[in-house]
């Protein structure tokens, strides 16, 4: 019975798709058919074009719960609206450092494992790296990962670029696209330092600002999401980058070229979390399990081209060129090179935060 | 009222039947513009309120003036000049252009006058934001501008994350803005006035100074206001132009908001720029005097 009333509101929901857009449809779709009446909705929290937008409309179809998706740029963005609780999310997709502060601050609920049975999909690996900053995966599910590193334009530049002091180079005046996000360019700034990037000494972080501050006028602009449009339109010879954006920009422009610099890099985890305030933690929990499907995994894996933790998705990448990539899955000599973000408590952080401001004006 | 009503003595009926229309169509009135108070209550008092509350307030919520005295450090100093600058820059080419342009129009026939006006407001009906990408599209090195200039073999410009490349981006955007009130208050003049000055033997360039220039100042005024003041506040055109390497005194608002979490220091930071704009609006307030305020909407 169930199953009929269920395949009934898919033929609706299928039929009402052609004519009229999504979350109208649901609504049409709930009120109709009864099957997804009681579902309800879940709102998602999500980098910018971070997910491939036809797995939403799969996720609605499939089990008749309504999406509300919004998306941010970055972790600092996103963590007052959930601290501040100011908006109440179901389930959000933070980094490794910021699930950490979000733990620490008691803001997220513990994710029952038996509403996410395609856990299994992910690779241990990914979930033991995860015990970093989330000991025993109590709170948080890996969604995406990848390093961070130069792309550059390999017409506009002089020699290989293999290390972190090319975007420090004078030679590359206003050629040189930074991050603008705090921890992405202290990290760099510290690495070709030759400090830790989770260094909580004031003297270093002094050092790497004073570093940033001799950087600002070589800099043509501080990016982050725009770097992937700029670097395909050739407006500058290198910029700094996550490796999932790389294979995007290079299917649009060959010249382009992805390292991860000698001196090492950071490497992220991004996983979804439910905040302790939501409303829908059994929707939440349908969302995780199904972002670990291995079919959505790879449909976002090719939409979006970020690295997949999920051993099951990888195994079903078609293009053999893509399967071996070392810029989507970097072997161990990049990634013992590589560390991963923690977060340093919140005076250090508010720091970090004043002396970024320096080096910005 | 009806405090008043039970002290009086008893009235005949006609009487009453004669005051209640009355007062039900006060009521009907205050019930008419309830949205209104509603609206102003939930959308302008209060957040406002909210405002001053996290400006003067510390983090742990003690009464603190720390969060308004940061503009008196360098950092904000700059970027608070920066702002004025910039928005006083675009407010006078915003003028020099948009003058002399209601001028012309006046000058025009009706019917064609009001298709250029509309014109001018188009780009108004799309997105700010998709209008000033659009710009970062036109002024990148490898943008339409510079695109054109390499085709005719001749040197790049270099205008994008520059000052220049904002104040084109405040310009554009806000330029409507200074047309239609100086259009407004230009339309209104009588041509007998006019006349009437040229048969007391002034020449153009004398009845422009002495007649025309004077009778639109309150749509001068206020075309100012609403080009400087959004200049002033602006964060996204500095964002998208200015390759966030140019800070204004609202990108610094906003890294407060977004980035800090440090929604105090952005209220009190907010708070400055609210006395800055008063100043300006006090000064509109003793031009504007004769009412007759020339606003677009």
């Amino acid at each position: 019975m169930k199953k009929t009333k269920l395949m009934v509101s898919l033929i609706l929901v299928s039929s009402l798709l052609f004519t009229a857009c999504g979350t109208k449809d649901n609504s049409e779709n709930n009120a109709n058919s009864g099957a997804s009446k009681d579902k309800g909705s879940v709102y998602v929290y999500n980098w910018g074009e971070y997910i491939d937008p036809d797995v939403i409309t799969q996720f609605e179809k499939e089990t008749g719960i309504e999406v509300i998706y919004n998306d941010f740029q970055t972790n600092e963005e996103m963590y007052p609206l959930i601290e501040k609780k100011a908006v109440q999310y179901d389930v959000v997709c933070p980094s490794d450092y910021m699930i950490q502060k979000m733990a620490e601050h008691d803001l997220l609920a513990e994710i029952n494992y038996d509403n996410v049975p395609n856990i299994k999909n992910i690779d241990p690996v990914y979930l033991k790296k995860a015990e970093i900053f989330d000991p025993g995966n109590k709170y948080s599910v890996p969604y995406c990962w990848g390093t961070v590193g130069i792309l550059y334009n390999k017409t506009m530049v002089d020699e290989p670029i293999d290390s972190w002091e090319a975007i420090f180079d004078e030679k590359y005046n206003d050629n040189i696209l930074m991050m603008d996000s705090i921890r992405d360019a202290y990290m760099i700034s510290l690495i070709s330092l030759g400090y830790d990037q989770n260094t909580t000494d004031e003297a270093q972080i002094e050092e790497a600002t004073e570093k940033l501050k001799k950087q600002h006028p070589l800099v043509q602009a501080y990016v982050v999401d725009q770097v992937r449009d700029k670097m395909i339109n050739e407006e500058a010879a290198l910029g700094v980058i996550y490796s999932g954006e790389a294979i995007y920009t290079q299917r649009e422009n060959e010249d382009l070229v992805y390292v991860v610099p000698k001196e090492g890099s950071n490497v992220w985890i991004d996983g979804w979390v439910i905040p302790k305030n939501c409303q829908n933690k059994e929707n939440a929990e349908a969302w995780i399990n199904f972002m670990c499907r291995e079919d959505i995994a790879l449909k976002n894996f090719e939409y979006i081209t970020y690295s997949t933790p999920n051993k099951a998705a990888r195994e079903l990448i078609e293009d053999e060129d893509i399967r071996n990539s070392t810029i989507a899955f970097p072997g161990d000599e990049t990634l013992n090179r590589c560390k991963s973000f923690t977060y340093l408590g919140d005076e250090v952080d508010a720091l970090y935060m004043n002396k970024w401001l320096e080096v910005k004006n | 009222m009806s405090n008043n009503l039970t002290k009086e003595p008893p009235q005949d009926e006609a009487v009453v039947t004669l005051i209640k229309p009355a007062r039900k169509r006060i009521s009907g009135k205050s019930l008419l513009s309830f949205p209104y108070t509603l609206w102003m209550g939930a959308f302008i008092i209060i957040p406002l309120i909210m405002i001053v509350y996290y400006g003067i307030t510390a983090d742990d919520g003690g009464f603190t003036l720390a969060n308004i005295k940061l503009i008196s450090e360098p950092i904000y100093q700059k970027a608070l000049w920066l702002s004025l600058k910039l928005s006083f820059i675009s407010t006078i080419i915003c003028l020099l252009i948009a003058y002399p342009l209601a001028l012309i129009l006046k000058g025009m026939k009706l019917k064609s006058n009001s298709f250029i006006v509309l014109i001018m407001i188009l780009p108004m009906w799309m997105n700010f934001m998709l209008r000033t990408i659009a710009w970062l599209n036109i002024l990148e090195r490898n943008g339409i501008i510079n695109t054109v200039l390499k085709a005719l073999n001749l040197p790049r410009i270099n205008v994008i994350n520059t000052p220049t490349a904002i104040v084109i981006g405040m310009v554009y955007n806000f330029l409507p803005f200074m047309i239609l009130p100086i259009y407004n208050s230009l339309a209104k003049i009588d041509d007998d006035v006019i006349n009437a000055a040229r048969d007391l033997g002034a020449n153009n360039l004398t009845t422009l100074r002495k007649i025309i220039f004077p009778l639109s100042l309150p749509g001068v005024i206020s075309g100012i206001t609403m080009v400087f003041v959004p200049s002033l506040t602006t964060f996204v055109i500095s964002n998208v132009l200015g390759g966030s390497k140019i800070n204004l005194i609202g990108n610094l608002i906003e890294q407060k908001f977004q980035q800090e979490n440090n929604w105090n220091a952005g209220s009190g930071l907010s708070l400055v720029l609210m006395i800055f704009i008063l100043i300006s609006m006090t000064v509109i307030a003793k031009y504007d005097k004769e009412g007759d305020s020339t606003n677009v909407w």
